[in-house]
C-alpha cells in the first residue's frame, strides 16, 4: 500500500489535481472581478441611496433622532391610503391579468410577422404621454362623455353611469398605461414554448384544454409571475392617473410621499413613508413567489 | 497669410471684449411655477422690471417649494429669484431659505401687512371663485357659497379641490361665517361644513385644467375654480358664469435666494416688480388676476371693463376675503391630513 501511495504516477496526479484547482478558484476570482463594475453601480445608485433613504426616516424635521416619522403612519389617513394604494395595485393587476393573458397567447401563436403587427397595438399606448392619456378617459368616461352619450342614445341607460371619478375610472385608466407591461415578459415567455410539447400531450390523449392547462399554463407561469410583479410594483407608484381619474378619492401612497417632500419639506417623514412601502412590497412578492413556487416551473422538469 | 492671423486676433480680441462687457451687467436668474402664467408674468412684470435696472433675465421653472429648497440646501442657488404661491414663501420664510428683503430699495406701501414679509413680498393676486352652469340654473344661480351650501335651493353636482388652501375659507364662509371674521380659521367649524356638503361634490379636482374642464363639459353644474381659469372657459363658449362675491384672495410672491451671489440687483429687480407702475400692467395684461399693490390702481387709469375684470380691483376686492398665508404655512400639515382624510372617506 505504502509503495502505491509514494508510486511517482500517482504524486502526479495529485500535483495535477492541485493545480486544477488552483487554476479553478483562480478563473472564478476572475470572473467573479468582471462583475464588480457592475456590483459597485448598483451598490453607488441603489443600495446606498435606499440606505440613506433608511437612515434618515429616524430623523425629525430638525435633525432629532426619533421614531416619529413612524408612529405618524398611524394616523387614519396614512392607514386608510395605504390599504387603498394596495387594493388599486391588486386590482389593477388583476383585470391586467385577466386581459392580457388571452392577448399574448394570442399572439404567440401567430406568426411571427403578424404577432409583430398586432404587437405595434399592445406597444402603442407608449408613445402617448401617460397625461394626455388619462385626460382622454376623462373624456371618454365623464357623465357626458362619449361612452355615456353612446349609451343614453342607444336607450341603454337613462341616465349616466359613474364611470369615472371614483375607483372604477381609476383602475381603468391604470390598466390601459399597464396592461403591455404584462403583455410583453408574458408573450417572450409563451413564445419559448416549444409548439412540440402540446403535440405530444395531445399525442398521449389530452384534449386541448387539458393541454392547456396540463402543459401550456404551467410553463408560462415564470412570464406571467415577472408581468405581475412588474405591474403591481409600478401600480404602487402611480400618481398622476389615480389623482385625476379617481376624482380626489383615490388615494394612492405616492401622493402621500409627495405631500411630505413638496409641502412640509419633511425629508424623514417622506423617507418612512418610503421605507415602509419598500418593506412591505418586499415582503408580498416573496410570500407571492413561495406562494406560487415561481422557480418550480422555471423550464420542464 | 500673416494679415489673416493679425485679423484673426483681432477678431478674438473684440469677442472677448465684447463678452466680458456682457458678463459685467447683471444677469439675474428667476425662476417661477412654468406654463401660461410665467410667461405672462414674466412678459409684464419680470422683463420690464429686468430692463429698468439693465439687468439681463434667465427664467427658469420649478415645481414647488421643494426644488427652491433644494436649490438653497445646495450652497450655491442657480437661481437668483424665486416666483411661488404665498403660503410657499411663508414657509420658506420660516425654514430661513430667503434673504431678507430690503425695504429701503423696496418700497412695500400699496402691498396689504400680510403679504409684504421680512424675506418675502406679494407680487400678484388671483381669485379663487363661485362658477356655475347657466344651463342649469338660468336666471337663478348661486349667488355665494350659503348658496353652494344649499343643496335643497340649488341641486346638482359640484367640485371643489383637493387642495384645502382656499377650500376651508370657502367652507367657513358657506357655513355662514362673516367674511372678516374667516381668520385665524376654525378649522373644525370648517371641517365638519366640508362633511355637510361631500355628498354633493362629485369631484375633488387636482389639477387647474381639470377643473377647467369639469365647468366646460357639464361634469359638474358649480364648483370652486381659479378665475384665470374660468376665462378660458367663458372664453371657449362654454354656457358659465362666475361671481367674485365672497371670492378669497390668494397671492403670488417672490424671495430671494439665500446665497444668491446677486442679490443686491435681485433687491432692484423686486422693487420694481412690486413698483405700483409696473404693476399697473397686471390688469390689461393679465385679466382675471390682478397687483398686489393697490396703488397700482392709482397709477393708472383703467377702462370700467378692466376693472370689472379685475380681481384686485377696489369694488371687487372689497366682496372677497383675502387669504393670509402665515396662518396656512404654520398650519397646512395638520389641515391637510385632516382634509384628505375626509375626502377619501
Amino acid at each position: 500500500m505504502t509503495m502505491v501511495l509514494n508510486h511517482p504516477g500517482i504524486a502526479d496526479a495529485d500535483h495535477n489535481a492541485d493545480a486544477l484547482k488552483r487554476q479553478g478558484s483562480r478563473e472564478r476570482r476572475v470572473l467573479a472581478s468582471l462583475t464588480l463594475p457592475g456590483a459597485i453601480l448598483i451598490f453607488l445608485v441603489l443600495i446606498l441611496p435606499i440606505g440613506w433613504l433608511f437612515w434618515l426616516s429616524f430623523f425629525g424635521p430638525s435633525g432629532e433622532p426619533t421614531l416619529e416619522n413612524y408612529t405618524r403612519m398611524l394616523k387614519p389617513i396614512y392607514v386608510r391610503t395605504f390599504i387603498s394604494t394596495f387594493e388599486v395595485a391588486g386590482l389593477v393587476t388583476l383585470v391586467c391579468v385577466l386581459l392580457g393573458y388571452p392577448v399574448a397567447y394570442l399572439l404567440s401563436q401567430l406568426s411571427e410577422r403578424t404577432a409583430g403587427l398586432l404587437m405595434i397595438f399592445v406597444v402603442l399606448p407608449f408613445w402617448t404621454s401617460v397625461l394626455v392619456r388619462t385626460y382622454a378617459w376623462l373624456v371618454l368616461l365623464q357623465r357626458t362623455g362619449l361612452v355615456n352619450t353612446w349609451l343614453i342614445d342607444a336607450g341603454v341607460i337613462s341616465t349616466p353611469l359613474p364611470l369615472v371619478h371614483n375607483m372604477l375610472g381609476t383602475v381603468i385608466g391604470m390598466v390601459h398605461v399597464m396592461l403591455p407591461f404584462l403583455i410583453l415578459p408574458l408573450y417572450a415567455s409563451m413564445r419559448a414554448i416549444d409548439s412540440v410539447y402540446m403535440r405530444a400531450a395531445a399525442n398521449c390523449g389530452a384534449t386541448p384544454s387539458q393541454a392547456f392547462r396540463q402543459v401550456f399554463l404551467p410553463m408560462s407561469l415564470p412570464g406571467l409571475a415577472a408581468g405581475v410583479a412588474l405591474v403591481f410594483v409600478l401600480c404602487l407608484g402611480f400618481f398622476v392617473t389615480p389623482a385625476l381619474l379617481g376624482g380626489g378619492r383615490v388615494a394612492m401612497w405616492a401622493m402621500q410621499i409627495a405631500n411630505n417632500i413638496s409641502v412640509y419639506g419633511n425629508w424623514g417623514a417622506a423617507s418612512a413613508l418610503g421605507v415602509v412601502l419598500l418593506v412591505v412590497t418586499g415582503i408580498i412578492l416573496y410570500v407571492f413567489k413561495r406562494l406560487f413556487r415561481v422557480d418550480s416551473f422555471e423550464g420542464v422538469r | 497669410m500673416h494679415k489673416s492671423v493679425k485679423r484673426g486676433l483681432i477678431t478674438a480680441t473684440a469677442w472677448a471684449v465684447l463678452s466680458t462687457t456682457a458678463m459685467a451687467a447683471d444677469t439675474l436668474t428667476l425662476a417661477g411655477l412654468g406654463g401660461k402664467v410665467q410667461e405672462d408674468l414674466t412678459a409684464t412684470l419680470f422683463k420690464p422690471s429686468a430692463e429698468k435696472i439693465g439687468a439681463e433675465l434667465r427664467t427658469e421653472s420649478h415645481d414647488g417649494i421643494a426644488a427652491v429648497r433644494v436649490q438653497v440646501q445646495s450652497g450655491a442657488p442657480g437661481w437668483d429669484v424665486a416666483h411661488l404661491g404665498a403660503e410657499d414663501c411663508a414657509i420658506g420664510a420660516a425654514e430661513g431659505l430667503f434673504e431678507p428683503i430690503d425695504y429701503s430699495v423696496v418700497n412695500g406701501d400699496g402691498i396689504p401687512e400680510g403679504v409684504r414679509a421680512k424675506d418675502w413680498i406679494a407680487t400678484n393676486t388671483y381669485s379663487v371663485v363661485l362658477a356655475w352652469r347657466t344651463d342649469k340654473y338660468g336666471d337663478n344661480p348661486p349667488k355665494d357659497w350659503k348658496d353652494f351650501w344649499d343643496v335643497e335651493k340649488f341641486p346638482g353636482r359640484r367640485a371643489l379641490s383637493v387642495y384645502p388652501q382656499e377650500m376651508m375659507e370657502i367652507a367657513l364662509l358657506g357655513d355662514g361665517v362673516e367674511r372678516d371674521k374667516v381668520y385665524p380659521l376654525d378649522t373644525k367649524r370648517s371641517l365638519a361644513a366640508l362633511e355637510k356638503i361631500k355628498p354633493s361634490v362629485s369631484v375633488w379636482w387636482t389639477s387647474g385644467a381639470q377643473s377647467a374642464q369639469l365647468l366646460k363639459d357639464g361634469e359638474v353644474d358649480m364648483e370652486a375654480i381659479w378665475g384665470s381659469r374660468i376665462a378660458g372657459v367663458i372664453a371657449d363658449g362654454a354656457p358659465v358664469k362666475f361671481t367674485y362675491q365672497d371670492g378669497v384672495i390668494g397671492f403670488g410672491c417672490v424671495a430671494i435666494l439665500k446665497g444668491s451671489k446677486n442679490v443686491a440687483a435681485a433687491q432692484k429687480l423686486v422693487a420694481n416688480i412690486v413698483s405700483p407702475e409696473i404693476q399697473a400692467r397686471i390688469p390689461t395684461m393679465m385679466g382675471y388676476y390682478g397687483p398686489s399693490n393697490k396703488k397700482a390702481f392709482e397709477a393708472k387709469q383703467f377702462s370700467a371693463d378692466v376693472l370689472t375684470q379685475s380681481n384686485a380691483s377696489p369694488e371687487n376686492a372689497a366682496k372677497q376675503v383675502t387669504m393670509q398665508p402665515t396662518w396656512w404655512s404654520e398650519n397646512i400639515q395638520d389641515v391637510q391630513e385632516d382634509f384628505k382624510n375626509l375626502i377619501v372617506q
